[in-house]
């Protein structure tokens, strides 16, 4: 730091022998008039994508690699079928998410953008692609913005399966035992971050830290996209200012607003039982009942709906949408989902079935490749606490109205044959 | 291979869930740290065992060395644990 009436200026710092990079950093560039990278630690901006990791601590881990072609990957994959924020994200203003990336790509020296959306997905692409080629017709950039489009699948938007997908066209995750770890595409480490993270991030670059932190609690600064579908008058993306309660939101939503539960975080998410409306939407509090905020899912189950049911739907779909690689989640997956089967369905022994989803709940965790099967457990244990009371009676023999006439309140993708599953 | 260089430190066995196959012979080459699920997929002992335990160490080897898939490897860290 220079004050600003002090002499020398251009030889400030010199300590008898060349400034090293980092020392030059901290004299230089600390507290100049608006550093972002400061601006971005003191706002506490956190991913969006799911894991809410603090952006400021990846960009930091990335900016000290070495490589002389990083990469930042702009996440628009919206694996999760409840959620359509990116749609939202894209339709508003593709030109703030470029613009993150950009800042992004500034700060850890990337030389290129790779801004990946589903190909599933032509409305986004096309906004993509119209505000890309706006950029480009002005070239006022730094680095270059590239569009991919891998194919739209739940795992497909795991970090790992999209720097996979750019390196091998392959949406696969990796095995990455070493953490934190360093995705590479090609050889240079690559910043991946989502759509959403890179908007906020933009926003922070213009208007700094302080305007950032005025929405939002001490620990979940800031707003967010929530996805709200199931009983809702019309399924749409609203955005909140994290620690608004939950009962707002609904009303917001013109949603239900005494529900059974809510189904928070995505598929791979928690329920939240209907009595913890009034908690505020924020990672702090909702961790007090189990739940998340996660990817932004926030699907209302109404009372007369089952939701033992609504589980064993979800399960099966995403034990259909494993990647097949590793053991325990191909083989894993599908026996939950018998499990919760023999359960609601009230067959074939459902008290040794519940004992069973326990036991195998615990073996499977953790002994995945990703965090697909960890996500399907968290769900199920959760639906376990939420809909105990249900699931006594499943299990005695007397399944609720829900399962003898299904309503499905939750919107899930057909089951897609195992050979029709594209990955590439 | 064979030799006991360091004796603080821990190891733990990690199993690669993508290369990994399902034989399971690294339960019958090393069945104190890897047990078989259902499936017959290894649940590999997640605690950090002591290098100072070489027969652990030993065994670990032989499941790594006799590992059809290559799927298994030995992390070594150098926070030393309590021996048991
Ligand atoms: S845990 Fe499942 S989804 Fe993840 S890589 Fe392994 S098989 Fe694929
Ligand atoms: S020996 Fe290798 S392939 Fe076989 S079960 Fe063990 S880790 Fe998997």
């Amino acid at each position: 730091m220079i004050s600003a009436g002090s002499l020398p200026r251009v030889l400030h710092g010199s300590e008898g022998r060349p400034l090293s990079l980092e020392r030059h950093e901290e004299v230089f560039i600390a507290e100049t008039p608006f550093n972002v990278m400061h601006e971005l630690e003191n706002s506490g901006l956190t991913g969006r994508g799911g894991a809410a990791f603090p952006t400021f601590r990846k960009v930091d881990l990335l900016r000290l690699q070495r490589g002389n072609n990083k990469s930042v990957v702009v996440n628009l994959m919206e694996g999760e079928p409840a959620a359509h924020k990116e749609f939202a994200l894209a339709g508003a203003n593709p030109h703030l998410i470029l613009e993150g990336a950009q800042v992004l790509a500034g700060l850890i020296g990337a030389k290129r953008i790779l801004v990946c959306v589903a190909r599933d997905n032509p409305t986004v692409v096309n906004h993509l692609n119209r505000a890309i080629h706006e950029l480009e017709r002005r070239s006022l950039r730094g680095a270059t913005i590239e569009l991919h489009t891998p194919p739209w699948r739940y795992v497909a938007g795991e970090e790992s399966a999209l720097v996979h997908w750019l390196n091998d066209n392959e949406s696969l995750p990796q095995y990455r035992p070493e953490r934190p770890s360093i995705l590479r595409v090609g050889r240079n480490p690559a910043l991946v971050d989502n759509a959403e993270t890179c908007a906020n991030v933009a926003l922070i670059a213009r208007f700094g830290a302080e305007w950032f932190r005025k929405l939002g609690t001490e620990k979940s600064p800031g707003s967010t996209l929530v996805s709200l579908s199931g009983a809702v008058e019309r399924s749409t993306v609203l955005e909140v200012s994290l620690g608004t309660p939950i009962r707002d939101i609904l009303a917001a939503g013109h949603a239900d607003m005494a529900p059974q539960a809510l189904l928070l975080g995505g598929f791979g998410g928690t329920w939240l039982h209907g009595k913890h409306i009034d908690t505020p939407y924020a990672n702090e509090y909702l961790s007090v009942p189990g739940a998340g905020v996660g990817a932004g899912v926030m699907a209302v189950l109404p009372r007369e709906a089952c939701g033992v049911y609504e589980t064993l739907r979800i399960v099966r779909w995403m034990a259909n949408e494993s990647a097949r690689q590793c053991g325990p989640c191909a083989f894993g997956l599908p026996a939950l989902a018998e499990d919760l089967m023999s359960i609601t369905h009230s067959s074939k022994d459902p008290r040794a079935a519940y004992e069973r989803l326990q036991s195998r709940c615990d073996s499977i965790e953790g002994r995945g490749a990703c965090r697909h099967p960890d996500g399907v457990i968290r769900l199920v244990r959760s639906a376990l606490v939420v809909f105990e009371d249900d699931i006594s009676q499943h299990i005695v023999g007397r399944p609720c109205t829900g399962t003898q006439r299904p309503k499905h309140t939750i919107t899930i993708p057909t089951i897609e044959h195992e050979d029709e599953l594209i990955w590439e | 291979m064979g030799v006991v260089r360091r004796r603080s430190g821990s190891f733990v066995l990690k199993v690669n869930p993508i290369l990994c196959d399902g034989f399971g012979h690294c339960h019958e080459l090393a069945p104190e740290l890897v047990d078989v699920d259902e499936w017959g997929y290894p649940i590999v002992v997640s605690e950090p065992v002591p290098l100072s335990n070489s027969g652990l160490l030993q065994s670990a080897r032989y499941a790594v060395r006799g590992c059809p898939r290559q799927a298994l490897s030995i992390e070594r860290s150098n926070d030393t644990v309590k021996p048991q």
